[in-house]
């Protein structure tokens, strides 16, 4: 049914690209480095309004009424919404619609929106909402997993079925037991890593008109157009096709700007109270709040394994504190559960998870979503196993590493598998064997390994169409435009298509005009979050060319008197493979094929491969290909302060093909990056009253240039059959493995262990003087694990 | 105000400024109380000048006053009468990037692109006064400039490039 | 965007002025140099002057010069990039010059001037937040509250002293020049601070710093600032430690001066320092014992960056690695940082 999804015949050359894999510029580069890119904020309209949003200063309360009366006299004000105004709950998965755009009846954290003004000026919105009266009455706020687990009595949420549990999730694979039993050695631990947010340069801006035609469009700094816009349908009761959902360049991302939010909502509706531009701009402050970052997780795992380091089985236990919503949070839960099994032969495996609420920002997906926190547990304890069992830890890893063309215990689907290279090269460029247990006092290596995916195998809303469109448009003069509506969020996706439109035509990157995120304009795209877009946009763009090179071939065949399969395109022309002479200019093709055709357009899609589990709870996990990485990081600790200096992380990042090399080595630094920062000190973090205790740029430390060390990136290609001319994600994986290498390598530097996320100094000085103790998860009665084994699903094969 | 200081201004209200901004001079009515980075983005249409925080302390909204790098949401306008200031927008010169500006493109090291403004203007500062930094010189320069997407490898390679392909001899 | 809210600016051309514009408009007047605590503070309501008194325009407290005889003297008014790149502060007061280039970054060292470091209002997590947050909160003593919300028994705020220049210049014995329309005074540095985190400052509203004056004699003097804080650049201080002192040719101590930041709310002398290292040489056991003396006397607060507890422990540390810095700086020939420029 589906095409094969690689460039058109390569003769088996592994590197006969004109474009792809080179390091050439990214297509905004110039933009960006002119000042000239528009982001959300730098937009400006005349009779704009500028609206600022009520926040609870309550972390739970009820709302008993709202007065906006004071604040609609203020002179300057034009309009004033509250939760009666856009009642409709929205949420990002189908299944837990549990947000108001503006709080209808509770308030669930600090910072959770009461109302919107719109007005003249920012200052005078913000004195507006000083002139709004609420009536709360307070409620206790639950802040801990434990307390939220507790408190049966006293609910978040009405509408879960558990009191403040929002998910639990319970599965086995294999026999756990037998597993158990046939370990010569049973290790447990416990892990706790803290919640720690994006905190993107850029903050969240959306601007929306609502024009005299009754048509709604929305300007707005997000990751996710499309989700964006069935949020806006849905609560404001306009029809899809009404409604424009425009994503501006994304000043960073990473997660956080992946959900409809309450301040899009607001200003659409404002922009149609007054039919008038409205736009809003939300503080530093205010993202903490809106917030959508990683879990804080608390953790437990069990393994089993054998005198020589061989695993014969693992059960893990994750809690994660979810905060007042739900946002990805049943994602969330299940990912940290998933990707355990594709790294390493696991023959059995235990997963048991719940996250719940507490009256807290919200969580949601921040790069690695849902797996940093698990990959830290088990590389930490595998780094442990290998210690107590007088084995290096790489070589324990590489002992068991998955085998290409495998389905795991858990039922997912590896088919390329870049790790063995990944450790082996990280070891070796790092001198791992000169330096593991060999440094100085003080002085540590860490290792560890990791798995990410490339796209989720499934949509967040249940449907069978394409995860990803792309259209083409050829012009009589030779240019070339692709449509799409993925977001370029910093990640590179607008020069992802143009490259791969270029490779396929034989253009230049440059011709080719893109145009992206536009939900007038550009086909559905879902998004840019799972590290998707590359596999799926690439693989839609090739597609689409493929359809418009079939028109081209059969006029240039007619004019060039060979047959179309002796055609190529190279350097702006369409030409005989055979008799290289023969040709004509792209420019010229188009003209003649639209001569022959009319205009010409194609259109290409994506939809990942089905996959082998079958059992609920089997849609996270399974991907159209999986990431590889590998870490080795090398420091120093002062054991007198505690105070670490990272002095050098070499990774090696499995991207199937570096795409462009630039690029790719882009993601994994920032990768690491992200990594260094979550590791030794970012931290969202409450006072016992729910407030949040640190919500400014200067109190969240976010690493500086002095704080992050010389990166040295590997890149190993395994050319994935699946993904666009071989390529994997790269965006997000990279930053799995540097934290619990980090954790590993202060072990080796100092002796202790710290199984906690981030790694400071106080807990290293608390750890050496034996203060330090592990921490605990709580006691939970989990639901009755699902059971499956490889071979109970259904096989479907992965390319048809 | 006491009529005794006579040499004291007192400005209230708006204010019609002069500012040497890019080598142009522009007339401009703000606010006593609008920071230059305001005056920039909202009054002169240079949204080149991004921002991150108000509050200086993210870096994002670094202009150059008189060749030096300072936070514009923390100077008031009318105290950017006078100097020569220097936007993103006044890097490129008759047309042409400044070298930092292609090496930055050409390493791809403007990803989300939102902090690039504030850290090519840092650069430029440093290589003003430090035609051939080290590389701890660079990271000292630019350790006034939060990314968030980059972890500053692709920048400190781009600035590099930018001293290597300057001082290169030319034919 | 934050936004400055509404303000008269008034821009004098002498100290004498600007403090009798002060004076004038009292408690709805602030002084402002370079803006760089001043304008985050008034985004965040923490600050709610009505008129603004700007020293940009006066030239009197500017100059950095060394007078023969009398020391060195450095102008409020001078930028913090100007003092640390100083070549006379670099040569014979380093502790100065790394204090001073310590501060946040280079962009706001541009800005932010010395007389605003050593006068920079004293910081608490509790109250270094907007005010929907402090409202949020509950409103604390030191803005629009009643109650320490560090300490609630507290009577005294405690907001921490979090100048990086203040405990240098308190070692070197820097003597501060007021300026007001009355007339000019002097006075030890030391004598400006109180340790109560609201009223920081032992001096007159209006009364403006001229400048400092380093004695002439601390040129003889060894110097050294730690600064502990998370990052290499944009932090407060959550601890720092300026540490002074001066041997004679056989390495015996002959004066010794240990001023800590971050642990109060004024900088803390550590009183007993001197009698513990003065009289012999500056060894490893009177290191430990002026070491020890000074983390008695740091008392760290849950209300900054690193906790409490970790703050003071490193006192101890800090103090003992700047100590060890002094003492080995002098055995190298004779340390080149403690000859008269």
């Amino acid at each position: 049914m589906r095409k094969r999804m690689s460039p058109m015949s390569r003769d088996g050359k592994k590197n006969g690209f004109s474009v792809i894999g080179k390091p050439l510029p990214r297509i905004d580069g110039p933009a960006k480095c002119a000042g000239d890119t528009r982001y959300a904020d730098d937009i400006v309209m005349p009779r704009m309004l500028f609206s600022r949003l009520l926040r609870s200063p309550h972390p739970h309360a009820l709302i008993h009424g709202v007065s906006v009366r004071r604040a609609l006299e203020l002179p300057g004000v034009h309009a004033v919404i509250t939760g009666e105004d856009v009642p409709t709950k929205f949420g990002i998965m189908p299944s837990t619609q549990d947000e108001e755009a503006l709080a209808v009846d509770k308030v669930r954290y600090v910072g959770d929106p009461v109302a919107a003004v719109a007005a003249v000026s920012e200052d005078v919105a913000e004195e507006a909402l000083r002139l709004i009266d609420v009536d709360y009455q307070v409620l206790a706020p639950i802040l801990s997993i434990e307390g939220a687990l507790e408190a049966e009595d006293h609910r978040i949420h009405a509408w879960n079925r558990r009191a403040n549990i929002q998910k639990a999730v319970s599965f086995e694979f294999g026999e756990v037991d037998a597993g158990f039993e046939a370990a010569d050695e049973i290790f447990e631990g416990t892990y706790f890593f803290q919640g720690n947010t994006h905190l993107p340069m850029e903050q969240y801006c959306a601007l929306a008109t609502y024009t005299p035609d009754g048509k709604l469009t929305l300007w707005s700094s997000t990751q996710t157009p499309h989700y964006v816009h069935r949020a806006l349908s849905r609560v404001l009761d306009l029809p899809m096709g009404h409604i424009r959902v425009i994503a501006t360049p994304v000043g960073g991302g990473f997660g956080g700007k992946s959900d409809p939010f309450s301040h899009e909502i607001a200003v659409a509706k404002l922009a149609m109270i007054t039919g008038r531009p409205v736009k809003i701009t939300l503080n530093r402050e205010e993202s903490f709040y809106v917030h959508r970052g990683r879990h804080p997780v608390k953790m437990w795992m069990r393994t089993g394994v054998k005198r020589d380091g061989t695993l014969t089985g693992m059960w893990f236990r994750s809690f994660l504190d979810g905060g007042g919503y739900s946002s990805y949070g049943l994602a969330t839960v299940y990912y940290t559960g998933a990707l355990q099994t594709v790294t390493y032969d696991l023959p059995a495996y235990k997963f048991e998870g719940v996250r719940v609420f507490t009256n807290k920002p919200p969580c949601g997906p921040k790069r690695g979503h849902g797996t940093p926190q698990p990959r830290f547990a088990m590389e930490v304890q595998l780094d442990e196993i290998a210690d107590k069992l007088g084995l290096d830890p790489v070589e324990l890893r590489l002992k068991q590493v998955v085998e290409p063309n495998t389905v795991t215990v858990n039922g997912l689907r590896v088919s390329t598998i870049g790790l063995r290279e990944c450790i082996e090269k990280v070891a070796a460029s790092s001198g791992w064997k000169e330096k593991h247990r060999l440094l100085p006092p003080g002085h540590g290596v860490g290792f560890a390994a990791s798995s990410y995916i490339s796209g989720a195998g499934l949509p967040i809303y249940w449907n069978d169409m394409p995860h990803s469109g792309v259209q083409l448009r050829a012009d009589r003069g030779g240019g070339v435009t692709v449509f799409c509506g993925s977001t370029e969020i910093g990640q590179g996706s607008d020069s992802i298509l143009a490259f791969a439109v270029a490779e396929e035509l034989g253009l230049r990157p440059e011709d080719v005009r893109v145009v992206t995120a536009d939900t007038d304009l550009t086909p559905v795209d879902l998004g840019s979050y799972s590290s998707r877009v590359t596999v799926m946009t690439g693989n839609a763009a090739i597609q689409a060319c493929g359809n418009l090179r079939e028109r081209l071939f059969e006029v240039a065949s007619e004019v060039l008197e060979v047959p179309a399969d002796d055609l190529e395109m190279e350097d702006g022309r369409v030409r005989s493979r055979s008799l290289p002479d023969r040709g004509l200019a792209f420019a010229e093709c188009v003209e003649r094929a639209e001569t022959r055709f009319g205009t010409l357009g194609a259109t290409g899609s994506y939809r990942p491969p089905r996959h082998p589990g079958d059992y609920k709870g089997a849609g996270v996990g399974p991907t159209p290909a999986y990431s590889y990485s590998a870490a080795v990081v090398e420091l120093h600790c002062d054991s007198d302060t505690g105070e670490i200096r990272i002095d050098k992380v070499w990774i090696a990042h499995d991207c199937g093909r570096a795409f462009n090399p630039l690029w790719v080595q882009g993601q994994v630094e920032g990768s690491v990056y992200m990594a260094l920062g979550e590791v030794l000190m970012e931290e969202q973090i409450f006072r016992k009253s729910g407030v949040h205790k640190i919500p400014s740029i200067l109190e969240y430390k976010s690493p500086t240039t002095l704080e992050t060390p010389p990166i040295e990136t590997i890149l190993v290609e395994t050319d994935d059959p699946e993904g666009p001319f071989g390529a994997k994600e790269a965006g997000q994986g990279p930053l799995l493995p540097v934290i619990p290498a980090v954790s590993n390598a202060v072990y080796d530097a100092v002796g202790v262990r710290i199984h906690e996320i981030p790694v400071t100094p106080d807990k290293i000085l608390r750890a050496l003087d034996q203060r330090l103790k592990d921490p605990t998860v709580p006691s939970f009665e989990f639901p009755t694990p699902i059971r499956w084994a490889p071979g109970q699903g259904v096989e479907v094969p992965q390319k048809s | 105000m006491s009529s005794e200081n006579l040499s004291s201004e007192t400005i209230a209200g708006k204010r019609l400024l002069r500012l040497l901004v890019n080598g142009e001079s522009h007339e401009v009515a703000c606010r006593v109380t609008h920071s230059l980075l305001e005056v920039l983005r909202e009054e002169m249409g240079l949204t080149g000048t991004k921002h991150g925080c108000e509050l200086g302390e993210c870096g994002t909204c670094t202009v150059l006053v008189d060749g030096q790098p300072v936070y514009s949401c923390l100077m008031l306008a009318v105290e950017a009468e006078g100097p020569e200031i220097t936007t993103v927008e006044g890097l490129a010169q008759g047309g042409r990037p400044h070298p930092l500006q292609r090496a930055f493109s050409d390493l791809s090291a403007a990803q989300c692109g939102y902090c690039i403004p504030g850290i090519l203007l840092a650069a430029k500062a440093l290589l003003d006064k430090q035609p051939d930094p080290a590389r701890a010189d660079i990271e000292e320069a630019l350790s006034g400039n939060l990314c968030r997407c980059t972890g500053y490898t692709k920048i400190i390679e781009a600035v590099e490039q930018a001293v290597a392909q300057t001082n290169e001899p030319h034919e | 965007m934050l936004r400055l809210p509404d303000f008269t600016y008034v821009r004098p051309r002498t100290l004498a002025e600007a403090s009798g514009a002060l004076q004038e408009l009292g408690d709805e007047a602030m002084a402002v140099a370079g803006g760089t605590d001043v304008y985050p503070k008034m985004k965040r309501g923490q600050f709610t002057p009505r008129y603004l008194v700007s020293l940009s325009r006066i030239e009197e407290h500017r100059g950095i010069r060394r007078v023969e005889g009398r020391g060195l003297w450095i102008g409020a008014g001078e930028t913090l990039s100007a003092v640390a790149g100083h070549e006379t502060v670099r040569r014979a007061f380093p502790a100065l010059a790394d204090a001073a280039g310590l501060v946040s970054t280079l962009q706001l060292r541009n800005a932010g001037t010395i007389g605003g470091n050593l006068f920079v209002d004293t910081r608490c997590n509790y109250y270094d937040q907007s005010f929907f947050w402090r409202q949020a909160v509950g409103f604390c003593l030191k803005k629009d509250g009643d109650i320490c919300l560090v300490a609630p028994k507290s009577r005294v705020c405690l907001a921490i002293c979090s100048s990086d220049t203040a405990p240098v210049l308190s070692s070197l014995g820097a003597e501060a020049v007021l300026v007001s329309a009355q007339g000019s005074r002097e006075v030890p540095l030391d004598t400006l601070y109180r340790d109560d985190g609201i009223d920081y400052l032992a001096k007159r509203p209006e009364e403006l710093l001229q400048g400092v004056w380093v004695p002439e004699e601390s040129f003889g003097w060894r110097n050294v600032y730690l600064k502990l804080r998370r990052r290499g650049s944009f932090d407060f201080p959550v601890l720092g430690v300026a540490a002074a002192l001066r041997t004679d040719a056989s390495g015996t101590c002959e004066g010794a001066k240990i001023v800590l930041t971050a642990v109060a709310s004024a900088p803390k002398v550590v009183v007993d320092a001197p009698g513990a290292l003065c009289g012999r040489p500056v060894d490893a056991t009177a290191i430990d014992e002026a070491a020890e003396l000074a983390m008695r006397v740091s008392h760290p607060l849950d209300n900054a960056d690193m906790d409490y507890w970790y703050r003071k422990r490193m006192t101890r540390v800090y103090v003992t690695r700047a100590l060890r810095r002094l003492a080995d700086a002098g055995e190298t020939a004779g340390g080149a940082d403690a000859s008269p420029a």
